[in-house]
């Protein structure tokens, strides 16, 4: 059999992803997710009677801290698997992948498991977005000065 | 019309993102990659901004808003303390989320144990 027609094969065997309900998943979660946030940051304001920027603040942190809970029960890890870029892309993804990779590597102890594999997956979030925000802020601030 | 606004973009985004996952060969870690040097991006232009001011929470919430908060507070910083204010404002804001981050997971990572 040549290589060809084993490709062949193997495409006409394997399940086919069904793209467009895929799509619709990820946009009710990922919707859902922003509409909770909204809501999260008007029933700070009206609870603790703080400014709009001090309730974002509090509404990033507790979805930090239920993205965090649910990887370390078990079972954000399905729901990632179904819904995928709708719970990824929401700050939700970051704790996640903070999460999952702290809690794979614990086995290899404090420093060399968990602490140097923490980032694994989150690092490179932090790393690009120093480096663009670094670019682009210098860019603007040099149009500013200059112009 | 923030709520709405919240549900369409925080939507979008994230259907956006589905789509390049896939159908393209790009992994979840690109693409969170990719959406945060967008974000940065659309900043620098103020463009971003115009989106949290009509979107309101559900801006907040996707990880372009990551790329945002690291490049305002470093303008805002820069404003003050010229160029090395980049360097130094650099995670003015985005500190809350990281270190929060950081907390929960040391935490956690105490207590529970991965499943199989």
């Amino acid at each position: 059999m040549t290589n060809k027609k084993y490709d062949y094969l193997v495409k006409k065997h394997t399940p086919k992803e069904d793209k467009v309900k895929y799509a619709l998943i990820a946009f009710l979660v990922g919707g859902f997710l922003g509409l909770l946030g909204e809501s999260l940051i008007r029933v700070y304001i009206m609870l603790f009677d703080i400014s709009r920027n001090d309730a974002s603040t509090y509404m990033i942190v507790t979805f930090i801290f239920f993205a965090s809970l649910f990887t370390a029960l078990g079972f954000f890890d399905k729901w990632v698997s179904k819904v995928k870029a709708g719970l990824l892309i929401p700050i939700t993804g970051f704790a996640h992948s903070m999460m999952s990779a702290a809690l794979d590597y614990k086995h290899e102890g404090p420093i060399y498991g968990i602490g140097s594999n923490v980032f694994k997956l989150a690092g490179s979030v932090i790393f690009y977005g120093v480096v663009s925000a670094w670019f682009f802020g210098l860019v603007r601030y040099l149009w500013e000065v200059l112009v | 019309m923030y709520f709405i606004n919240s549900f369409l973009f925080c939507g979008l985004v994230c259907l956006i993102a589905e789509l390049i996952l896939d159908n393209t060969k790009l992994t979840p870690g690109h693409i969170t990659a990719m959406f945060v040097v967008i974000g940065a991006g659309l900043d620098a232009f103020g463009i971003y901004d115009f989106f949290i001011s009509k979107v309101g929470g559900g801006a907040l919430l996707p990880i372009t808003s990551f790329g945002h908060s690291l490049i305002h507070g470093a303008l805002l910083a820069a404003e003050s303390q010229g160029i090395i204010g980049l360097l130094m404002g650099m995670f003015d804001l985005t500190a809350t989320g990281i270190t929060a981050a950081i907390i929960f997971t040391f935490v956690f990572t105490l207590i529970f144990k991965a499943k199989d």
